[in-house]
């Protein structure tokens, strides 16, 4: 069972990411939702990338040699947390400008943009 | 779409979405199976190769540094897309309210809260610049240390007055930093082109590893992504603070 | 180990789903800084340190502030056009 288990988490995690956008009444909350679903990679790629028995891929106390995991997604995962971050932002700032044009932040009183 | 037809059309579907998942997910490796090859070999001769002990940096900034050059550059666009769009947002606001905004009063924060923000910044600051650069030898780098960096000039923020941390980081200054990053990294992919004939070849020579000054041009990239993130953050927590409390004269 | 890794697993999935269901912004902000300490968590017992560091860094410092100061712009907008 465990050998599944991350992998159940990941959809899991997507699924109830997923519920939280759709059914939201408030841009903010959107917004947070998505970084949920973005947790979801993270996890998803870190659990293909680990070996059981194997240890961070540091050798500055191990020797070369020494089982490890995977480097490259954990390259991947590093990188796209701190942008991800910075995307996040911009969505915040569109929901702020939504809040001026419109008066309302829930998504269902938005219209298209006019004029 | 009402918001029940909404939630129902989800509930239907997502079951399907997740079998499908699911049904990909098989097809996975089991957990703890890992078995690819470029890792393996990865963690072999990273250390031989580039003397740089933390192989998760030196796939970053070095085997890899082309894909981070252009994560980088998201991260600068979405910096630009939110300034572009709060920035206009201010002018409409200028210009309908007539209200000078270049005061920002707010209430004066605790003491405790003052003196925890006078004995947390130099702290910060330092583990901020260690974090930057040790990239190459422990885990760190310029994307973790740069957010810390920045995290000391919202502390100055926190502790004192806005306008002290106008006073520290300027907006000139921080845009300034901000691109001197994002163009320094690209300099020494420039720098590997014309000095070793690859776009960022590794071609500073490599020191002892785990050594501070080892790993080649590891911790020059390391710094300049450790600035722009630093900026880029500062830049986005200004920008909505510029007009985000209500004036309160004292 | 594994169960450690499991333990941690699971709380990974409350944790996410209790920063859906945390309907108010205010409140859901320190429900992210909660969920993003147990992925760090989750991460350093997969064996990934960098990773942890960088999700650390954001989720309890970044995304919180970023909420408060959306929030505070919509509620000055909301005051000034009362």
């Amino acid at each position: 069972m465990i050998s599944f288990l991350p992998y159940a988490v990941a959809a899991w995690l997507i699924a109830i990411g997923l519920y939280g956008i759709v059914t939201s009444n408030n841009l903010v909350h959107l917004v947070v939702c998505l970084s949920v679903v973005q947790s979801a990679t993270y996890v998803l790629l870190l659990a293909i990338g680990y070996k059981t028995g194997g240890q961070a891929p540091i050798f500055a106390d191990i020797p070369v040699g020494t089982t490890a995991v995977d480097p490259v997604v954990q390259a991947l995962s590093l990188v796209d947390i701190v942008v991800e971050a910075t995307v996040t932002a911009l969505l915040l700032a569109l929901a702020v400008q939504a809040h001026k044009r419109f008066g309302s932040i829930d998504p269902d009183d938005l219209r298209p943009l006019a004029g | 779409m009402s918001f029940r037809g909404r939630r129902a059309l989800f509930l239907v579907s997502i079951p399907v979405a997740l079998l499908v998942l699911v049904a990909a997910f098989a097809g996975l490796p089991d957990f703890g199976n890992y078995s690819g090859v470029y890792g393996r070999a990865l963690n072999l001769i990273a250390v031989p190769q580039r003397h740089a002990t933390d192989v998760v940096t030196a796939v970053n900034f070095d085997y890899r540094a082309f894909d981070t050059m252009g994560e980088e550059f998201i991260l600068f666009a979405a910096v630009l897309g939110l300034a572009v769009v709060l920035r206009s947002m201010r002018e409409e606001h200028r210009r309908a309210s007539h209200e000078a905004d270049e005061e920002h009063k707010f209430d004066e924060p605790s003491s405790l809260l003052r003196a925890f923000g006078v004995l947390l910044v130099g702290p910060v600051l330092v583990i901020g610049l260690y974090i930057v650069s040790h990239g190459a030898i422990t885990p760190g780098g310029g994307f973790q240390g740069g957010v810390i960096l920045a995290a000391a000039l919202l502390i100055v923020f926190l502790a004192g007055e806005y306008l002290a941390m106008k006073f520290v980081a300027p907006h000139a200054l921080v845009e300034f930093g901000e691109a001197a990053g994002a163009g320094g990294y690209v300099l020494v992919g420039f720098g590997g082109l014309v000095f070793a004939g690859v776009f960022f070849k590794n071609f500073i020579g490599l020191g002892d590893p785990a050594h501070i000054l080892s790993a080649g041009t590891i911790p020059i990239s390391n710094g300049a992504v450790g600035i722009e993130v630093a900026g880029a953050f500062v830049l986005l927590w200004t920008e909505f603070l510029d007009q985000a409390l209500v004036i309160r004269g004292k | 180990m594994i169960v450690l890794q499991t333990a941690v697993l699971f709380a990974v999935a409350i944790g996410g789903t209790a920063v859906v269901f945390a309907r108010e912004p205010l409140r859901q902000a320190m429900v992210v800084g909660v969920y993003g300490f147990i992925l760090a968590l989750l991460f350093m017992v997969f064996q990934a340190p960098d990773v942890a560091l960088s999700e650390i860094v954001i989720c309890t410092v970044a995304i919180p502030i970023m909420i408060l100061l959306a929030l505070a712009k919509i509620r000055e907008h909301e005051e000034e056009s009362d």
